[in-house]
C-alpha cells in the first residue's frame, strides 16, 4: 500500500471530537465499519431505511450513532448525541457520533432551514427507541422475563440481580433490520438527558487548540493550492505567462484549465506569494457589466419574469383614511465566514476521489463534483469536517470544487489543501439576494382589514444542485452551466418565506414578483427571504398598530389566534418591561414577532436602541427574547443560538450592504464590509426559552433574523420618530433622515 | 533559510523565508491550531498570540521581527486536562458557537488580564477592539473574560499560571 497509514495529524482527536479520517485504503481494510467484518468498498450506499445505518452497538457494547447532518457550530452534534442518549439510558458521552459522511451516514440532504433537530433529531430519536425495544425484547427472552420487568442502566439490562450487558445482547441480534417507524418515545416526564444542559462536546477542544476544523487537518505528503480567480463575474482568461511561476520556491505546478488558475505548493506561504505574483501575470476579459449599486433595486425590480401568488384571501383593496404604504429594500448581504473556506482532495490509488469539506450538504456536494469530474457518484466520499461557522451556503462546496478539481489532476495519494483567501471569500461567496418589498394595510375599526404584500426576490437557493452550481466546474474546459431558477412556492417559502403574516387578516394577498436573472450570485442565507420579509411586514405591524392607536405589542395579541405565538409574545413583553420602560433621552423601544416559515420556531423580540442624533450611529442597547422551538433538547444551546442570530441580525440590520462597481465586487475586507463590533455590542441579550415537552423538535437556528430587524427598525421609529426602510440603517441613511424631517 | 523562532518558551530553528508570516509557521512548521487564519491584513484578530506579553496579530507580523521575542500562543495556557482560567471561563459559560474566532479572543483577553485582572466592561471592549465574531458570541465571550479574571484574581500571585 503506498498511502501512509499514520493518523497522525489527520485524526481529530482531542476526545472532543469524533469524526475520523479514514483512509479509503484503511475502509478496504475493514477498519473503519464497526460491527461489521467484511471489507468495505470505499464508497458503500447506505440505506437509510434500515436501523443500522442509524445506530449500531457491538459486541463490547460502544454505541455509535450516524447522522447525514453536519456540525456548524449550531451545537448539533451535543443535540443529537443527547436525544440518542436518552433513548438509550446511556450518558452522552457513552456514544460516538459520525456526522455527514457519504461513504458512512445517510442522506439527509443539507444541513439547512433550521432542520437538523425535526429531521435527523427525530430520526436518531425514533432509531434509538426502537434498537431500545430490540434490546430489551432480546434479554427478556434470554433472561425469560416479562420485558417490562426489566430495567435499563449503565449498559446493562438487569432483572432482579441478574444483567445482560448491551455488546452480548446486540452481539447476537441481527441489526440489519428496517427502521420500524413504529417504536415508543420515552414519555416527556421521564426524560433525564433531553433537556439538560449537556456541555457542548466540541468548546474543551477548541479552547486548547486541538485540531478542530478542516483548516487544521494536515495530511501525509499534503500540498498547498491557491486558486486565481477573476477579477469578475463572467471574466475569462485571455493569457497568461506561468513559466516565471514554475520556478518559484516550492512551486509543484501551475494548473491551468480554460479559465481555471491554480498554483499548487510544497508549503502554504509560498502557494500564497505564487498566486499573488500569477495573479499579477494574468490578462483576463472582461466579463458583463454589473448594474449600478444607486440603482440596484430598480434594475431588479425591472427583470421580473413572473409572479407568484403566495397567498391571498378575500379581496385585498387597502383603502380609507387609515392606511400605511411603504417601500422596503434590503442589500446583497454576505454570509461573511470568519474563517474563509477551505477543501481538501486526495485521488485515491483505485482512482476514486476523496474530499474533505465544511460543506452543508455531502451528498449533493458528492453529486455536483463528480459531474464536474465525470465520474459515477459512488468514485467520490465527500467527507463534512467543521469549519469557520457558514449561515448558509458560502464558499464550502466552491473550495472543496476547486480542492478536487485540482486532486485529480495530481498523481495518486497527494493530498491538495485549497485555502481560499479572505478576498476572495467577499467576493466569490453566494450573497443573500437583495430584495425590495411593497407593503400596503388599512386599519378599520381597530383592526388590520386589509394587506398587500408585493416582494421582489431571486430565488435563494443555488445550492448543487449539479455541477453548474461549482465556481470551479464552470471555469474549466467543458463547462458546466448553472441551473436555470425556478420559482418555487411551497408552505416553508424561499425568497416568499414568512412574507404570508400570521396574523388574522381577513383579506390579504402576497404575491412574489420573481427574477431569474442574478447580477451578482446568490444564494441560502440564514433565513432566506424571511429576514427580508419579516422586517418589512412587522415594520407595517408597527405603523398600523399607530393608525389602530393602539399598543404594539397588544395590536399584534389582537391579531394572533395560535396560543403558542401568543406566548412568546407575552413573555418577551413582560422580561422586556414593555409597559413599565423608562427610556432616556435618543432612546427608543421597539418589537417584533415571526413564527419561523410559518410552521417551525415561535419567536418574539423587544429592543431598545440608541440614535446619536450628531452622528447618526444607532446602538442596539438591549434584546429580550423568547423562543418556543418545541421540545427543548439543550436550553442552553437555543439561548446561545439565538444569542447569537439577535446580534448578527443587529449587523446584518445596522451596518451591512456588499457593494460593487461595474466590474466588480469592491466590499472585499472587514473595512469595506463593515460588521459589529465590541465596541457596539448591547449591555444585555436576554433569551427565554418555552419548553413544549412532548411536542415535535421545531429547529432554532434562524428564527431570530427577521424579528431582529424588525424590532430594531420599530424601536428607531420610536426614538426619532421616523421610519426607516432601506437596509442597513448605517449613520450616513439616520442623518438623511433626520435632515429630511 | 533558518530562523530562530521562541514559541511557548522553546527555542525552534525555522527553515522559512523571513518575510513569512508568523502565523504560517506557528500552523505548518510548528503545527499549532488555535492562531487561525480569518483575513491575512490585520483586520479580524483570529490569529492574535502574544508577544513578548502583548496581544499581537500572527499573520502580519513577518518571522523576520521576531528573534528574541517571547512568542506565546493559547497552546501554552493549558489543556483540556488542566485548563488556564481563561479557557475554564469559556468552557463554564460555553462561550462559543463555530468557536473559529475564539482562540484569538482568548489571546486578546490573555494580554489585558495579565495586567488587569480585574477589568471595566468598557477595558475588554477595547481589549477586543480587533477581534471580530461572526456567529454573535459576543455577549458570552464578554461574560467569559469577565469570569476568567474573577478566577485569576483567586488564584495566589505565586500560583498564577505563567503565560
Amino acid at each position: 500500500m503506498n498511502i501512509p497509514t499514520s493518523r497522525r495529524g489527520f485524526l481529530l482527536g482531542s476526545g472532543a471530537l469524533m469524526v475520523s479520517f479514514s483512509l479509503g485504503a484503511e475502509a478496504q481494510e475493514g477498519e473503519v465499519q464497526a460491527g461489521t467484518n467484511a471489507p468495505q468498498p470505499t464508497v458503500t450506499a447506505i440505506d437509510s431505511e434500515r436501523l443500522d445505518s442509524w445506530i449500531r452497538i457491538d459486541e463490547n457494547g460502544d454505541i455509535t450513532v450516524f447522522t447525514g447532518k453536519a456540525e456548524l457550530g449550531q451545537g448539533i452534534r451535543t443535540a443529537l448525541t443527547q436525544v440518542a442518549a436518552e433513548e438509550l439510558e446511556v450518558e452522552p458521552g457513552e456514544i460516538e457520533l459520525i456526522t455527514a459522511d457519504t461513504g458512512r451516514t445517510p442522506n439527509e440532504g443539507f444541513t439547512a432551514g433550521s432542520m437538523s433537530m425535526p429531521n435527523s433529531g427525530t430520526s436518531i430519536r425514533n432509531a434509538a427507541a426502537q434498537m431500545r425495544r430490540l434490546l430489551v425484547e432480546a434479554a427478556a427472552r434470554t433472561l425469560a422475563v416479562a420485558p417490562e420487568s426489566l430495567t435499563l442502566q449503565g449498559k446493562k439490562i438487569r432483572s432482579g440481580g441478574r444483567s445482560l450487558s448491551y455488546g452480548e445482547v446486540a452481539a447476537a441480534l441481527n441489526l440489519e433490520v428496517p427502521l420500524a417507524g413504529d417504536a415508543v418515545l420515552k414519555a416527556p416526564e421521564a426524560l433525564k438527558v433531553i433537556g439538560r444542559d449537556v456541555p457542548r462536546v466540541d468548546i474543551p477542544g477548541k479552547v486548547t487548540g486541538a485540531p478542530a476544523y478542516i483548516q487544521d487537518m494536515r495530511l501525509p505528503g499534503m500540498l498547498h493550492a491557491r486558486v486565481v480567480r477573476p477579477p469578475g463575474y463572467g471574466a475569462t482568461l485571455a493569457e497568461v505567462d506561468t513559466s516565471a511561476i514554475e520556478a518559484m520556491p516550492g512551486v509543484v505546478r501551475v494548473l491551468r484549465d480554460a479559465d481555471f488558475l491554480a498554483v499548487i505548493t510544497e508549503r502554504e506561504f509560498q502557494a500564497v506569494t505564487a498566486m499573488r505574483a500569477l495573479a499579477r501575470l494574468a490578462r483576463w476579459n472582461a466579463g458583463a457589466e454589473l448594474p449600478d449599486q444607486a440603482d440596484i433595486q430598480n434594475v431588479l425590480r425591472g427583470l421580473e419574469s413572473e409572479v407568484g401568488t403566495v397567498a391571498e384571501q378575500g379581496d385585498a383593496n387597502p383603502s380609507g383614511d387609515k392606511v400605511f404604504e411603504a417601500r422596503f429594500t434590503r442589500p446583497y448581504q454576505m454570509h461573511g465566514s470568519i474563517g474563509p473556506s477551505c477543501g481538501i482532495a486526495r485521488l485515491e490509488p483505485d482512482g476514486t476521489l476523496t474530499v474533505w469539506s465544511h460543506t452543508q450538504g455531502v451528498y449533493p456536494d458528492r453529486a455536483a463534483i463528480a459531474e464536474m469530474l465525470g465520474l459515477e457518484p459512488g468514485r467520490v466520499r465527500v467527507i463534512h469536517v467543521e469549519g469557520s461557522g457558514c449561515y448558509g451556503h458560502n464558499g464550502a462546496d466552491d473550495a472543496a470544487a476547486d480542492a478536487a478539481l485540482i486532486a485529480s489532476r495530481l498523481p495518486p495519494g497527494r493530498p491538495v489543501r485549497v485555502q481560499w483567501m479572505r478576498e476572495q471569500e467577499n467576493a466569490w461567496e453566494p450573497f443573500g439576494p437583495a430584495m425590495s418589498i411593497t407593503v400596503r394595510g388599512a386599519v378599520r375599526n381597530g383592526r388590520i382589514s386589509d394587506f398587500a404584500f408585493d416582494l421582489w426576490s431571486n430565488i435563494h437557493t443555488t445550492r448543487p444542485g449539479g455541477a453548474g452550481a461549482l465556481l470551479a466546474a464552470r471555469q474549466k474546459s467543458d463547462p458546466a452551466t448553472p441551473n436555470v431558477p425556478r420559482i418555487q412556492i411551497s408552505p416553508s417559502g424561499n425568497g416568499d418565506r414568512n412574507a404570508n403574516p400570521l396574523y388574522a387578516i381577513p383579506n390579504k394577498r402576497i404575491l412574489w414578483h420573481f427574477i431569474p436573472e442574478m447580477p451578482l450570485r446568490v444564494s441560502a442565507m440564514r433565513a432566506l427571504g424571511a429576514y427580508a420579509n419579516v422586517f418589512a411586514l412587522e415594520s407595517a405591524m408597527d405603523e398600523l398598530a399607530r393608525l389602530a392607536e393602539a399598543d404594539p405589542v397588544a395590536f399584534r395579541l389582537g391579531h394572533l389566534e395560535d396560543e403558542r405565538a401568543r406566548a412568546v409574545v407575552q413573555m418577551a413583553a413582560e422580561r422586556f418591561g414593555w409597559e413599565t420602560a423608562k427610556l432616556g433621552p435618543g432612546r427608543g423601544k421597539g418589537f417584533a414577532f415571526a413564527r419561523y416559515k410559518n410552521l417551525a420556531a415561535y419567536l418574539a423580540v423587544a429592543v431598545e436602541v440608541e440614535v446619536e442624533r450628531e452622528t447618526g450611529r444607532t446602538r442596539l442597547v438591549r434584546a429580550v427574547a423568547a423562543i418556543d422551538s418545541g421540545q427543548a433538547v439543550s436550553p442552553n444551546g437555543i439561548r446561545n443560538q439565538t444569542e447569537g442570530g439577535i446580534l448578527q441580525a443587529a449587523s446584518w440590520t445596522l451596518y451591512e450592504a456588499v457593494t460593487f462597481d461595474r466590474r466588480q465586487i469592491t466590499s472585499v475586507d472587514w473595512s469595506s464590509y463593515p460588521i459589529l463590533r465590541f465596541a457596539s455590542v448591547p449591555d444585555s441579550v436576554d433569551v427565554h426559552v418555552i419548553d413544549r415537552p412532548g411536542e415535535p423538535f421545531l429547529g432554532t437556528g434562524e428564527a431570530a433574523q427577521g424579528p431582529v430587524a424588525g424590532a430594531i427598525g420599530n424601536a428607531v421609529r420610536d426614538a426619532i420618530g421616523l421610519r426607516l426602510t432601506d437596509l442597513p440603517f448605517t449613520r450616513q441613511r439616520v442623518l438623511a433622515a433626520l435632515a429630511a424631517g | 533559510m533558518t530562523v530562530k523562532l521562541k514559541v511557548n518558551g522553546t527555542v525552534h530553528e525555522v527553515d522559512a523565508d523571513p518575510a513569512t508570516p508568523l502565523l504560517y509557521v506557528l500552523r505548518e512548521d510548528l503545527e499549532l491550531n488555535a492562531a487561525k487564519y480569518g483575513c491575512g491584513l490585520g483586520q479580524c484578530g483570529s490569529c492574535m498570540v502574544l508577544v513578548d506579553g502583548e496581544a499581537t496579530l500572527s499573520c502580519v507580523v513577518p518571522i523576520l521581527a521576531l528573534a528574541e521575542r517571547e512568542i506565546t500562543t493559547l497552546e501554552s495556557l493549558g489543556t483540556q486536562d488542566d485548563p488556564a482560567p481563561i479557557q475554564s471561563a469559556f468552557i463554564e459559560l460555553q462561550a462559543a458557537q463555530c468557536g473559529y474566532c475564539i482562540p484569538g479572543m482568548m489571546m486578546s483577553a490573555q494580554a489585558l488580564l495579565q495586567r488587569n485582572a480585574a477589568p471595566s466592561d468598557q477595558e475588554i471592549r477595547d481589549a477586543l477592539r480587533t477581534n471580530l465574531c461572526r456567529c454573535g458570541t459576543h455577549m458570552r465571550i464578554l461574560a467569559a473574560i469577565r469570569r476568567a479574571g474573577e478566577m485569576m484574581s483567586a488564584q495566589a500571585p505565586a500560583n498564577r499560571r505563567a503565560g
